[in-house]
């Protein structure tokens, strides 16, 4: 049974928790409009971006709770509370830490309460006028969940003595916890802070008051907390930052050993105690402790010395410490930090240290990386970091493959190692590789000899070469449908062979269940879907033991078969309709009532070299992280607790990077679009005209679609795309668009970074490359809906609503959900002028090089909508081939993951 | 009546599937929502469920009774939707008590029938309280981060109406559930305590359930799940727990870790796995009881049940799986430090 202990709890976006063993915890002051000049000017001015700025720094020098207080008699107080603390909701580096609300006036506290949905601290309550108003506000603060700061302060006024203090915070606690019924660990005192060294001799024993109060209280309410506002110690040293934070310094020492829990600091500038300077440190300590200090003496002291000093800026010491360790140390902290500065010099002189060039490697360098992979595995690093840290080891192993290759001339004989070796390839007919990258990226690190053979590899070249290189492993990456079919052939003829590698199976069309249900089958010597780049560390190295690879197949296999199993029966549970009776379905437009918009012109259009610049802002993020396997919403991700840090570094390279390509035009973005009229018939077929050619004909061309068979709820209409298209009986002269994007021109640079061993940015770029073509089609659709159709025209949408796909019209796209058919890409590719026009080639696949690439169907209607297909029947297949006058055998094969009966 | 902190204590309890799927097997139409009493209202009223406590009692009553059938011991009542925020979307907000109200006598009516039938197994109404459809802590204008479309005085009014009626009508708890802004959900805390201060009833136990939307473990409002319970933990809550968005197997961990901090009873009501491409939930019932098996197996929850997609066949198979189970043990709550 687990035990709940009686701590303070505290929560922002996350929580914090107040433990015995929990360190002072800062509360950031500078978002105080009483105690910053600076943010009170910004508020006043209402420059709240600013003033967030202000927060985050906070944040940002280590404040684990923020203290906004909005006090200023030229202020709304309740109005800038709430803006200040609404805005800084929507800020998640921000928000993740507690609030605390701080105000004079009740109402202000109020307002701040009703805007923050963490738990806060309301800083402060007390009995100032009165128990019955006391009551009355802990009442409130409880029933927004609050803790509360009780300042140490009654009808009488504050408490200025070691014997007040103690007594009103004894009242208040009695009253907190019997009356109102509070947690004791949610009250926390604040036996008022004081000014020191004044002059006045009464004021010189209030530091000592307050520690000693503070003593008392924990002793006999050991559960409640001890606060303050520690700068008021200070303030007859205004101006003079120097001698302040070693006051703070050596005061917050003392009272955090007297059991001081947190305190109101400026958390960018406190000095270690240890770092003082001997003599001030003295001199702080008699003026604070009250030592010595007859007739203000020490007091003189202290005054006189912060005269001598001037306030000492702080420089910035890059930590180079670790440049004096052994070079086996050197080496691994290059590894894991990705820095490549040293490298080439790390590596000679370990080449110097050790017999033969290929000892380092397999010393220093691959325990580097073991601790790397080990890093990773545990989650401790994460998949940038670790492409850094093989871009470091790369750099390293170049430097010293001459002297391979020079030992190997002198000593043909010598012994080169073997290290396990994995092949890997996407498939014929896909161009889709930045996964595959990144799975040889990480497997490198891990010790392996990769072997990549690319894109759009035959069967026989990667069976051929695996058996040429003697490859332990194959893996097979694809991201397209057609490509499913593809890994079952490869299988099916690694059987065929007698070979006896395990396959591997990865990249984002791929699934355990089409796997299990249709690859494994074909091939017996093991074959395993690989979700992502991380698995793929443990997957190989199972299959490399002798010790798990029988038991790792095995449980594979098991796994599998129920999978298979799992699908066999589920087969049974979904209901389909006929054919003819989900075309009876469709969905129902009043085509009477509407008027399709004409488009400016029918036939297409060029956009050679679009300003990549006016593309950025059209770049979702989101899919680029998911690339690099760092998931979650974006840009929330750049401030999770665990992924955030690297998120940041990521996307701080990636935009880096992205000027670059901007600024130096590495690329150009390529598109094409076109309107043509058209109609649909009963049978989704719909019929596109092409604009006359110059002997006065004019083409027609028929698209085919699919539509949803599965039993629909009463309503629901089986979709198809042709829905959205006007009946030719309707009479409605209707209109079809086209589009296709492309960014052209990466491979030479791709080429020099993969010369340069640097997979990082290699990735990256390909990475952006794909983001750059999704924001083009972005962007032109966005063009098409209000200008060139201009169906849309007074449409005003953020990106954030542009990716949520909340515009008019959809576009969907020839082998995606809507219309799953792969093969009525060469259509619309004949419809925008080929691949002269449009500057993009289709593989036999029909996948699209560059693979930076999309194209899809415009529609307009507002009723249209995305939509999936699911799974078809045979009834429809076979009219489907029919309509197409494509052979059934054919059909079947491009549109079998869709199929009902297949996987 | 029946004290269910001695349930609790005895068994892990069964909460109702869903009450949406169940309302669209009867496949009604616009005048089966409108019923006679509202026939010449002047919007659409299809898909405002919660209105068919009026219209169609006898379809809400009928639900109720199958989940009980199936060995529910606690009923949610058809509010989810209902206060006045939510209703605007139908032009319904002065029905917001009345709903509430109607609601809660047809589910203590179904409830107390089987409660009579077999007083062994009491039977529980839990007043449904959902998060509204618009929330406290986001903004729905991106490019104004500051703006809301809700304050927070009119959404503890819109709850404390909801309260009202919800109690007078007889429930026996009150459950916050779905809560994917806590913002809100502490809207309706402070209306629950303000409710029961201001008509000096005593308080009935409330249930708070919250839903981790997506794989990043955090509520949609950017919570952690410890930052949520910290968040909501005022309440002195009889259960926290966790419904929605995600299937059994996306919320072990998450419950797993509940099941952790939690000072009072857990819940947890998944839906029926995460809907396939058309939007369908298909988890089959005993899939669906194998995950809460092993949570129950793991000690992990006191209170279980099914959130979209689920029906009573799920309900009847994880009551028949957790019923061996002991319940999760209450932990120690030490209010001293140790020495």
């Amino acid at each position: 049974m687990s035990t709940i202990r009686p701590y303070l709890r505290l929560a922002g976006l996350e929580p914090l928790v107040v433990r015995p063993e929990t360190n002072f915890v800062n509360i950031g002051e500078r978002t105080n409009v009483t105690g910053s000049k600076k943010f009170a000017r910004l508020i006043r001015e209402n420059k709240y971006e600013e003033a967030l700025s202000v927060a985050r720094q906070q944040v940002e020098n280590g404040a684990q709770i923020l203290d906004v207080n909005m006090d200023d008699a030229l202020l709304d107080g309740v109005q800038a509370m709430t803006t200040f603390l609404n805005l800084l909701q929507s800020e998640p580096d921000i928000a993740r830490i507690p609030i605390m609300i701080d105000s004079s006036k009740f109402e202000i506290i109020q307002a701040g309460l009703k805007c923050v949905q963490g738990k806060c601290i309301v800083n402060s309550i007390s009995m100032k006028e009165g128990v019955e108003k006391f009551i009355r506000e802990a009442n409130i603060c409880k029933m927004f969940g609050a803790a509360v700061v009780v300042m140490a302060f009654d009808e009488n006024g504050q408490a200025d003595t070691l014997q007040r203090r103690v007594d009103i915070c004894t009242k208040a606690y009695e009253i907190l916890t019997k009356e109102v019924g509070f947690d004791p660990q949610d009250i926390i005192f604040d036996p008022n802070i004081f000014a020191i060294a004044t002059g006045l001799e009464e004021h010189n024993n209030y530091a000592v008051d307050f520690i000693e109060a503070t003593r008392i209280i924990k002793q006999r309410m050991p559960l409640a907390k001890i606060s303050g506002g520690v700068s008021n110690l200070s303030f007859s040293f205004r101006g003079n930052d120097h001698v302040r934070e070693a006051m703070h310094s050596v005061f917050l020492l003392h009272a955090i050993r007297a059991g001081m829990d947190m305190g109101i600091v400026n958390a960018g500038q406190l000095v270690v105690y240890d770092e003082i300077e001997p003599s001030l440190r003295q001199l702080c300590e008699d003026v604070i402790l009250n030592r010595n200090n007859d007739n203000n003496e020490s007091t003189e002291k202290l005054i006189a010395f912060a005269e001598t000093v001037k306030a000492k800026g702080r420089e910035i010491i890059k930590d180079e410490a670790w440049r004096n360790e052994p070079v086996e140390a050197r080496l691994t902290h290059s590894l894991i930090n990705g820095i490549t500065e040293y490298i080439d010099i790390d590596t000679e002189e370990a080449r110097k240290k050790y017999p033969r060039p290929l000892d380092v490697i397999e010393g220093p360098l691959m325990d580097g990386m073991n601790v790397v992979g080990d890093l990773f595995g545990a989650g401790k690093m994460f998949l940038p970091q670790v492409v850094k840290s093989a871009r470091v080891m790369k750099k390293s192993v170049a430097w010293l493959t001459p002297f391979i290759e020079e030992e190997k001339l002198a000593n043909p004989a010598a012994e080169q190692g073997s290290v396990p070796k994995v092949l890997l390839a996407t498939v014929k007919g896909d161009v889709h590789d930045i996964g595959k990258n990144i799975v040889g990226v990480v497997l490198g690190c891990n010790g392996y000899d990769i072997v990549d053979l690319g894109v759009m590899v035959p069967t026989d070249k990667i069976l051929d070469t695996a058996i040429r290189e003697k490859a332990d492993i194959i893996g097979l990456s694809g991201l397209i449908t057609p490509s499913l079919d593809e890994m079952v052939h490869v299988a099916h003829e690694m059987k065929r062979r007698g070979m006896q590698q395990p396959l591997l199976i990865g990249g984002a069309t791929t699934s355990r269940m089409h796997t299990a249900v249709k690859i494994a089958q074909q091939y017996d010597n093991g074959v395993v879907h690989v979700l992502d780049a991380s698995r793929s560390v443990t997957v190989v190295s199972s299959l490399l033991s002798n010790d798990q690879k029988p038991k790792f197949l095995e449980d594979i296999s098991r796994e599998y078969g129920k999978l298979r199993e799992d699908f066999n029966r589920k087969k049974t549970i979904k209901q389909y309709l006929s054919f003819e009776e989900a075309q009876k379905n469709r969905v129902n437009i009043d085509w009477k009532g509407y008027e399709p918009v004409a488009p400016q012109f029918t036939g297409t259009r060029l956009f050679e070299n679009v300003n990549l610049e006016d593309l950025a802002p059209y770049i979702d993020w989101a899919p680029f992280f998911i690339a690099w396997e760092l998931g979650g919403r974006f840009p929330q991700l750049l401030d999770d607790d665990v992924i955030g840090k690297e998120a940041r570094k990521l996307y701080a390279d990636a935009n880096k990077l992205l000027q670059q390509i901007i600024a130096e035009k590495w690329l150009t973005a390529r598109g094409v679009i076109g309107f043509f009229p058209a109609h649909t018939d009963a049978r989704d077929t719909i019929t596109v005209t092409q604009p006359p050619t110059a002997d006065g004909k004019s083409q027609t061309i028929h698209l085919q679609t699919l539509r949803q068979q599965i039993k629909k709820a009463a309503g629901q209409p089986n979709f198809s795309l042709a829905d959205f298209i006007a009946p030719e009986a309707s009479g409605k002269k209707d209109f079809l668009g086209a589009f296709s994007v492309t960014i052209q021109g990466i491979e030479p640079y791709i080429k020099r970074f993969q010369d340069n061993h640097d997979d990082y940015n290699k990735i990256m770029l390909q990475a952006l490359a794909d983001r750059l073509a999704e924001a083009l089609a972005e962007w032109l659709h966005e063009k098409v809906r209000k200008e060139y159709w201009g169906y849309a025209k007074d449409e005003k949408l953020s990106n954030e609503e542009l990716i949520k796909e909340t515009y008019v019209g959809i576009r969907p796209a020839p082998g995606y959900p809507a219309c799953p058919d792969h093969t009525e890409k060469y259509k619309l590719f004949e419809l925008l002028g080929g691949e002269k026009t449009t500057g993009i080639h289709l593989t036999e696949s029909l996948a699209m090089y560059p693979a930076s690439s999309v194209c899809g169907w415009y529609f307009s209607h507002p009723q249209s909508q995305y939509f999936g297909v699911g799974k078809i029947k045979q009834d429809q297949l076979e009219d489907y081939a029919g309509r197409k006058k494509m052979p059934l055998e054919e059909v079947t094969r491009w549109l079998r993951p869709i199929l009902e009966d297949e996987a | 009546m029946n004290d269910i902190r001695k349930e609790l204590t005895r068994r892990i309890l069964i909460i109702d599937g869903a009450m949406g799927t169940m309302i669209q097997r009867h496949k009604l139409t616009e005048a089966d929502y409108r019923g006679e009493r509202f026939k010449d209202w002047p919007s659409d009223l299809k898909g405002n469920n919660d209105l068919l406590c009026l219209t169609q009692p006898g379809i809400i009553e009928g639900i109720h009774r199958e989940y009980l059938d199936a060995g529910a011991d606690i009923i949610e009542t058809n509010t989810f939707n209902s206060q006045f925020v939510s209703l605007a979307d139908y032009h319904m907000e002065s029905l917001a008590y009345e709903i509430n109200l109607e609601a809660a006598r047809i589910a203590r009516r179904a409830a107390d029938s089987y409660t009579t039938k077999d007083p062994s197994k009491p039977r529980f109404v839990a007043g449904a309280i959902g998060p509204m459809n618009k929330t406290l802590s986001l903004s729905p204008d991106v490019n104004n981060p500051g703006f809301r479309g809700l304050l927070w005085d009119e959404a503890v009014e819109a709850y404390y109406e909801q309260v009202k009626g919800l109690v007078e009508g007889g429930v026996d708890l009150l459950l916050v559930e779905t809560i994917f802004d806590t913002l809100n959900a502490k809207a309706a805390i402070y209306a629950i305590k303000k409710y029961f201060q201001d008509s000096k009833t005593p308080e009935l136990p409330v249930m708070i359930s919250g839903t981790i939307t997506d794989a990043s473990g955090r509520t949609l409002s950017g919570q952690t799940l410890e930052a949520f319970y910290i968040s909501v933990m005022h309440a002195r809550p009889l259960s926290v727990g966790l419904n929605c968005a995600l299937g059994a197997s996306e919320m072990r961990s998450h419950i797993e870790e509940l099941s952790e901090i939690a000072s009072c009873f857990t819940s947890a009501y998944p839906n029926a796995g995460l809907p396939n491409a058309m939007g369908e939930y298909d988890e089959q019932p005993e899939q669906t009881a194998h995950f809460l098996e092993d949570w129950a197996k793991e000690g992990f929850v006191n209170i279980v049940g099914g959130c979209c997609g689920t029906t009573p066949e799920h309900i009847r198979h994880i009551a028949e799986h957790v019923k061996h189970f002991k319940p999760r043990q209450l932990p120690v709550v030490e209010t001293a430090l140790e020495a």
